[in-house]
């Protein structure tokens, strides 16, 4: 079989830019269902928030997509943490959190993509930037801006992230949650306190996830269930809150997407995600590095 | 409380099949037919959803996927080798459970929320698989040209439209009497024990990954069958309503507004929100009125875990025991 | 005279963590074991691999001479061995009658045949119930029940399936003198009906009263194995207890 090198080369570096951007994407889930179990379906529903936010400040104003996010990191966080109090209030502490806690969090995907589109529609939408159009190139690979920004944008995101939650008290405190809540309690931290904050994170990272998503390709309110099975195939394939195995399982999806879409068609890449999803399951439920 | 056998549940569930049927041919207004059909199928997908979501506990967002699939089997045999819509029904069935079995198999030795996730994933895969399945007409949809009528032996004709409504009106009642059967036998046992607690249910004996899969196979297959007639019904299938978000949303909302623990709170729900949302998309745009099943569910499951049947059992032990 | 349970050489590790390390153990029908050792030494964790909640590494577990390894938990119950949980573990939705109706269901009817009618089942619920003192509560939700019925329906579960051998896992922890009184002469009772009996206990009292045979679990190795008495001065014993 003949392999057209220069269009292997090309989707493997495509691949390779998206896998970053997915780790930007699958980075709060990574917090909120590999670190706290809450099984938080809703998140890419509040990416896509994410996404029209930016949007709006772009068209409107003039905004670039990702100081958007930047500025609405705090809001984003906030509207996090209310949602953890309420799922805390209604289900972790009545102890019902398995089915109607995952009902509620469908709920919330559904209101959020349906109310999406009862304000802007169901048409695609997209960004405007100088960095969209131009690309740079190195020998035959093509390195489009469009999606070398959004990929060095999702680094510094992961990066700060990764740095949190190794470096800071906060962050190891999440980190501990994760194992031992018990021990946390003897030290005076509340468990629940510290969900909170981590939640709020989790869902913080959506602001900037949606920006950048929407500067890679446009965006209509549906898009997001797409990444459903992306960001949990990722998840479970890192190994469940781990952070370096989280990046290298994105790259992976990418790449094989990319390489998927370059020779066989776009319209197959969203059934890649599920593919590896089940392998994981069936054969890897621990991840890639779990043992 | 009155206890009524499985026997004479049956066949008190036929008899108000029956009067329905009787009553509607009555009637006999198309589109009286259309609106109840689908008020109907609603009940086969909130009541197969319930019998592993509200008996086992275990969440499927995929009850799209496993009605699509039923639906394009349908396509498949009509373009492949047509046979009666009873026969395309057992098709489904057969479809659906399987996909539901092997789904389950995959899953459910992992923590349950695996399971749910992989199922919300299944529905954009099969959509995918479709779009590029140019045999059942590919993104561009499959049109399947319903006849007028239909011609029973002895030279009987009916409306075909009527003949859906039967077909359909006879799985809402099977799928009733599966469900209320299964909460009384043995087996029923087995999925409140897992609901409950899976690991003291292993401790007394339940062996519980076999009992969940029977769940997630007879679950799958009713959704299967709801979706076997729909190509008919429909005329013209097309992937985005096969899959149509409405499905997953509505056989979820339907039991937990309606009340999950029993068979009543799935038929209570659907028969509530689908003449709600057959009156509100007349009235209302069909958008909104999936923002209010959204919020209805986010609602119910805040505010009232046990769904409306819940709130009267309560209602009626205060009323009981002042 | 073979033993009824024959644990040989069994080891199970949480990631780096040694949970159990090459455990050796056999329980006679018919005999009382009371099973000791301080928090986290691994006692939980063997009752857990010999039930097959988890499966352990090395090793194997027979039960009547027959391996029990690959087992699932149910499969075991099924051959006659019954647990209680160290925390109560009720099915909440259900009565208590309900309750202990799905061990009759799933086991005794898998192991005996379906020999029982409707009314046989409730009065054998009954009877259970009676055995515990719990009768009177029969059409009660569990959550109306108190620390002490709790752990009392948690063992009428067990016995339920009609075990060979019952391991009852703390079943005493958090209880007052009279209480422990009642579950001690509960499972005495049922020692004297057949049933081998492990008891996984805290309380020294309890157990030295109990117990036949003493075994001593230390970070997930045997210490000890022998009569109480010998066992409770035996130096390594003590100094695990006391040293610590």
């Amino acid at each position: 079989m003949e392999i057209s090198w220069d269009l292997f080369l090309n989707a493997i570096a495509a691949g390779l830019l998206l896998g970053a951007f997915y780790a930007a994407v699958t980075a709060g889930i990574s917090i909120s269902f590999g670190m706290l179990d809450i099984v938080n379906i809703a998140h890419p529903a509040f990416v896509i928030l994410g996404s029209y936010i930016a949007y709006f400040f772009n068209i409107n104003f003039g905004v670039d997509p990702i100081l958007v996010s930047i500025i609405a990191l705090p809001v984003f966080y906030l509207l996090g943490a209310s949602v953890y109090q309420v799922y805390y209030l209604s289900f972790e502490k009545r102890g019902q959190d398995s089915l109607r806690g995952l009902a509620f969090f469908f709920g919330l995907l559904f209101v959020t993509e349906v109310g999406l589109i009862l304000v802007f529609g169901v048409d695609y939408r997209y960004v405007e930037a100088a960095y969209i159009g131009p690309s740079v190139h190195i020998g035959i690979v093509d390195f489009p801006l469009r999606m070398l920004v959004p990929c060095l944008a999702a680094l510094a995101l992961f990066g700060a992230l990764q740095l949190f939650v190794t470096r800071t008290f906060m962050g190891r405190a999440i980190m501990a949650v994760s194992q031992d809540q018990l021990a946390l309690q003897l030290m005076a931290v509340d468990p629940i306190k510290i969900k909170r904050i981590a939640f709020g994170v989790s869902i913080a990272t959506c602001a900037v996830a949606g920006a950048l998503l929407i500067i890679i390709q446009p965006v209509e309110p549906s898009v997001g269930r797409e990444y459903i099975g992306r960001i949990f195939a990722i998840c479970v394939l890192g190994g469940l809150g781990s952070m370096p195995g989280t990046l290298i399982a994105a790259v992976l999806l990418g790449v094989v997407e990319s390489l998927t879409a370059t020779f066989y068609g776009p319209s197959w890449a969203p059934a890649v995600s599920f593919g590896f999803l089940l392998l994981t399951l069936a054969f890897r439920p621990a991840g890639l590095f779990g043992r | 409380m009155i206890v009524v056998n499985t026997g004479k549940f049956s066949l008190i569930t036929i008899a108000v099949g029956a009067v329905v049927m009787a009553f509607s041919h009555w009637v006999n207004v198309d589109y009286l037919y259309f609106a109840s059909y689908t008020i109907l199928q609603f009940i086969v997908l909130a009541t197969a959803w319930n019998i592993l979501g509200g008996y086992c506990g275990y969440v499927n967002f995929g009850s799209a996927a496993f009605f699509a699939m039923g639906a394009y089997s349908s396509v498949f045999m009509h373009k492949f080798f047509p046979v009666p819509i009873p026969v395309l029904i057992v098709i489904g069935a057969l479809v659906s459970g399987i996909a539901g079995l092997g789904m389950g198999y995959l899953t459910l030795r992992l923590r349950g929320s695996f399971f749910a996730i992989a199922t919300l994933a299944l529905a954009v895969v099969l959509q995918t698989l479709v779009v590029n399945w140019d045999f059942v007409g590919g993104s561009r949809g499959a049109y399947i040209i319903r006849p007028e009528t239909l011609e029973l032996p002895g030279g009987i004709e009916i409306n075909y439209i009527e003949y859906l409504f039967f077909l359909m009106l006879s799985l809402a009642v099977f799928a009733i009497i599966t469900a209320r059967t299964i909460e009384r036998s043995q087996l029923g046992f087995g999925f409140a024990t897992i609901r409950d607690d899976e690991m003291a249910a292993e401790a007394s004996g339940v062996p519980t990954l076999r009992v969940k899969l029977i769940a997630t196979t007879i679950s799958g297959a009713f959704m299967g069958m709801a979706g076997a007639p729909f190509p008919y019904y429909i005329g013209y299938l097309q992937p985005s309503s096969a899959f149509g978000l409405e499905y997953a949303v509505n056989s979820i909302a339907m039991p937990m507004i309606g009340g999950t623990t029993s068979w009543i709170g799935p038929l209570v729900g659907a028969i509530l929100l689908g003449s709600a949302q057959q009156y509100a998309t007349v009235t209302i745009s069909s958008a909104v009125n999936l923002l209010i099943v959204g919020l209805m569910l986010v609602g119910f499951v805040i505010i009232a875990p046990n769904g409306i049947v819940g709130l009267v059992q309560e209602r009626l032990r205060k009323w009981r025991q002042p | 005279m073979t033993a009824l349970l024959h644990v040989d050489n069994i080891s199970k590790r949480f990631g780096g963590f040694v949970a159990l390390d090459g455990i050796d153990l056999e329980v006679q029908p018919g005999e009382r074991l009371g099973l000791i050792g301080p928090n986290g030494s691994g006692k939980s964790t063997l009752v857990n691999c010999i039930c097959g909640t988890l499966q352990n590494e090395n090793g194997s577990v027979q039960f009547e001479g027959q391996p029990l390894d690959g087992l699932a938990a149910h499969q075991r119950t099924h051959r006659g061995l019954a647990r209680s949980f160290q925390l109560p573990r009720p099915f909440h939705s259900m009565n208590l009658v309900d309750n202990l109706r799905v061990p009759l269901l799933y086991t005794v009817h898998s192991r005996l045949g379906p020999l029982r009618s409707a009314g046989d089942l409730d009065s054998r619920c009954l009877e259970l119930l009676e055995m515990v003192g719990l009768a009177a509560k029969a059409k009660q939700m569990p959550r109306d029940l108190t620390q002490v019925e709790m752990r009392k329906l948690e063992l009428a579960r067990a016995v339920g399936a009609e075990p060979k051998l019952l391991i009852a896992d703390e079943s005493m922890a958090g209880l007052s003198h009279s209480e422990i009184d009642d579950i001690l002469k509960l499972l005495m009772r049922l020692n004297e009906r057949g049933i081998t009996i492990i008891m996984i206990e805290h309380i020294m009292s309890a157990v030295m009263s109990f117990s036949q045979r003493l075994a001593v679990l230390v970070s997930g190795k045997k210490v000890a194995d022998g009569k109480p008495e010998d066992v409770v001065r035996d130096p390594e014993v003590v100094r695990a207890y006391l040293g610590q």
